[in-house]
């Protein structure tokens, strides 16, 4: 199989393969001695060149991450042959910026009205989780174009809670 | 009632008022000591661990807690229909609440702590400043009543001068509190902590107090029997704090020396004597450098930090809670207790250290705990359970312990990088932070230390194995083809249930 994988931002040609119940591994063209084994869902042992790696997954609707050790790394996998290429949508820098909400939670209380002109920074809506009240701040100086929130109404994270432009 | 000194009868069954890893580390001591745990739990809790590790179980209404775990009518009536004997609170939620303390006596249901008396004197910090004034303990200056208004605020901060901290009288674990550097803030300050002390304890009362910039916060463990006895079982060192919430603790303090320590428990069991005290307890004080203290307030209720002075002492506070509220004499004295070693505390979290700390409930997919020499782990935790949003976020607690500080930093920082809990957010890197930073190592700590670390840059970490990384990609890939990933719970209820199928298959393989 060869895959083409992203790790933070830098890409990599890995050709890998099963061949009974040892690897054959090329990465970017170099060969490289592995022994893997699943240890448990999400749990890779890894040993190349005598090293012994433990490497984690972690994956949510949209990432992958792999940890080895405290380090944790944004991963992402294509297959070469496949044509669907899976690239983000880019978000644009310039005008409307969505407030989202960083966890879910409910909406306390809100600090400006709709149309108000906020400062970058300023806050515009507290949201409460696990007992804790945050304020979601603007991210950018503009006009209050849109409050999607409403005091008292729950929100998940990802939720756009407010449109500042 | 009790007639013996020997034969008190011991209870027979105890239901638990709280929830997360308190509940289960108290059905621990109830099942170490032969008696029945009765668990409670809300909508939400219904598969959180202390529900599965007690002996029974009584659902108790929504997950809002004053529908549930701060309702009395609930809670008593679980304690009827179980036949309980007795009640523990745990920490938070009802623990330091004197009318349901007499409720429980009302009832004929034994409260696992003080009485609702001196719970009455010690648990509004406003009362508690009244009677130690009388008894001649020295505080930080402020107020001893709850403020009437902005007005009095202003005029009190401005006799005692600025900066102020405004505190719930009713308050704990930072809730209800502000630190005030102007006048300009105390409006706006003082209707913050009130309103957040509404909500949090039921009770609006908010008072002023000088702050103390960077202070030591050093808490006093003691023990008290029903028939005049008391200890002290030595310090905790609590001033590794974030937004006043205490995130790591140790015993002994790096600034308490043995002198230090005799005045301060000498202290201490005179607020204990004052106030009739009996069961576990603390009391904190404020410490400068110079070693001097203040009282600041005392704690009616075992602390979440109570296993460092467990693993320094010897001692299972929680069995003697329950030994003590049965009626039985404290077994030892003053010179039978003996520190040795050094503990740490990490209280793990569910929040985001990369986005400024918020809350991150959600499901965890992953979980790889630590274990080995001088490792305790208190845990609420276990994989597959769904974090809810509805209470405080701690997790579990990472304990370690060795001959002496630097032993016990080395032992907890090896236990950190075994800890792995994936499919949330977790503070473990902060801890990772905090113990190889040289300023915690060489134990110069206040309550400011953990801001000023914070806002230094992190230390550059080594991403040298992303290539690595790069073949595990492929490796997850072949050998896992078909894995769900986590989903953050919501909208993907059929990959939920086939997890939990995968989940009880693997289970069932290895107990098999």
């Amino acid at each position: 199989m060869i895959y083409d994988v992203t790790i933070d931002g830098k890409n990599y040609r890995l050709e890998l393969d099963r061949i009974d119940s040892h690897w054959q591994c090329r990465l970017d063209g170099r060969e490289v001695q592995i022994d893997a084994i699943l240890s448990r869902r999400n749990v890779l042992s890894v040993i190349i060149d005598g090293k012994s790696y433990e490497v984690k997954r972690e994956r949510t609707s949209t990432d992958l991450h792999l940890w080895l050790g405290p380090v944790r790394y944004a991963a992402e996998l294509r297959d070469p042959r496949s044509l669907r290429s899976r690239k983000g949508t880019g978000a644009d820098e310039k005008g409307p910026r969505k407030l989202i909400a960083p966890m879910p939670g409910k909406v306390v209380r809100l600090l400006v009205a709709e149309k108000a002109q906020v400062e970058a920074g300023q806050g515009i809506l507290v949201v409460e989780a696990m007992k804790m009240q945050n304020e979601i701040k603007s991210p950018r100086a503009g006009i209050v174009q849109k409050l999607v929130a409403a005091e008292g109404g729950a929100v998940n994270a990802g939720d756009v809670l407010a449109i500042v432009e | 009632m009790r007639a013996g000194f020997r034969h008190v009868s011991m209870f027979k069954k105890i239901l638990i008022a709280n929830r997360g890893e308190i509940a289960v580390r108290i059905i621990r001591a109830c099942r170490e000591m032969g008696i029945l745990s009765v668990a409670v739990f809300s909508d939400v809790d219904r598969t959180s661990l202390h529900v599965r590790k007690a002996d029974e179980a009584y659902h108790i209404g929504p997950a809002a807690a004053a529908e549930s775990y701060l309702n009395f009518g609930k809670i008593l009536g679980a304690a009827r229909a179980s036949g309980a004997d007795a009640i523990h609170p745990g920490y938070g939620f009802l623990s330091e609440n004197a009318r349901f303390a007499a409720a429980c006596a009302h009832t004929g249901i034994k409260f696992i702590g003080p009485t609702a008396a001196s719970m009455e004197m010690m648990g509004s910090k406003t009362r508690a400043r009244r009677h130690m004034e009388k008894a001649g303990i020295p505080f930080v200056p402020g107020t001893s009543r709850g403020l009437e208004s902005v007005q009095e605020a202003e005029a009190v901060a401005a006799r005692i001068g600025y900066p102020v901290m405004l505190k719930a009288a009713a308050g704990g674990g930072g809730k209800g509190m502000r630190l005030v550097d102007t006048r300009e803030q105390l409006k706006s300050a003082l209707e913050g902590a009130q309103g957040e002390a509404q909500r949090s304890f039921g009770d609006s009362e908010v008072y002023i107090e000088k702050a103390i910039v960077n202070p030591r916060h050093i808490e006093m463990q003691i023990l008290a029997d029903e028939h005049g006895n008391c200890v002290y079982l030595g310090e905790r060192e609590c001033s590794i704090q974030r937004r006043h919430q205490k995130v790591l603790e140790e015993s002994p303090s790096p600034l308490v020396d043995p002198d230090m320590r005799r005045r301060m428990g000498e202290i201490a069991l005179r607020v204990v004597r004052a106030a009739n005290y009996t069961n576990a307890g603390t009391i904190e004080f404020l410490a400068d450098q110079e070693r001097n203290f203040y009282f600041l307030e005392m704690n009616t209720r075992l602390q979440v930090e109570h296993p460092v002075t467990e693993l320094v002492t010897g001692l299972d506070l929680v069995h003697l809670q329950i030994r003590i509220a049965a009626g039985e004499k404290l077994p030892f004295t003053q010179e039978d207790i003996h520190m040795r070693g050094h503990a740490i505390e990490c209280r793990i979290y569910a929040e985001d250290p990369d986005n400024n700390y918020f809350p991150s409930p959600g499901r965890i997919t992953l979980l790889l705990a630590p274990s080995g020499p001088g490792i305790r782990r208190d845990s609420g935790m276990y994989e597959g359970w769904y974090v809810p949003i509805d209470y405080d976020p701690l997790l579990a607690k990472l304990v370690g312990y060795g001959s002496n500080r630097e032993q016990a930093i080395s032992r907890l920082m090896r236990a950190l990088n075994e800890y792995f809990v994936g499919g949330i957010k977790t503070n473990i890197s902060l801890f990772r932070r905090i113990l190889s930073d040289p300023g915690f190592r060489s134990g110069r700590l206040d309550t400011g230390y953990l801001d000023r670390l914070l806002k230094t840059p992190p230390p550059e970490i080594k991403r040298e194995d992303a290539w690595v990384a790069a073949i595990a990609a492929g490796l997850f890939t072949i050998l896992e083809p078909d894995a769900t990933g986590a989903g953050n719970g919501a909208g993907n209820g059929a990959n939920a249930v086939s997890e939990w199928k995968k989940l009880g298959r693997s289970e069932s393989l290895r107990r098999g």
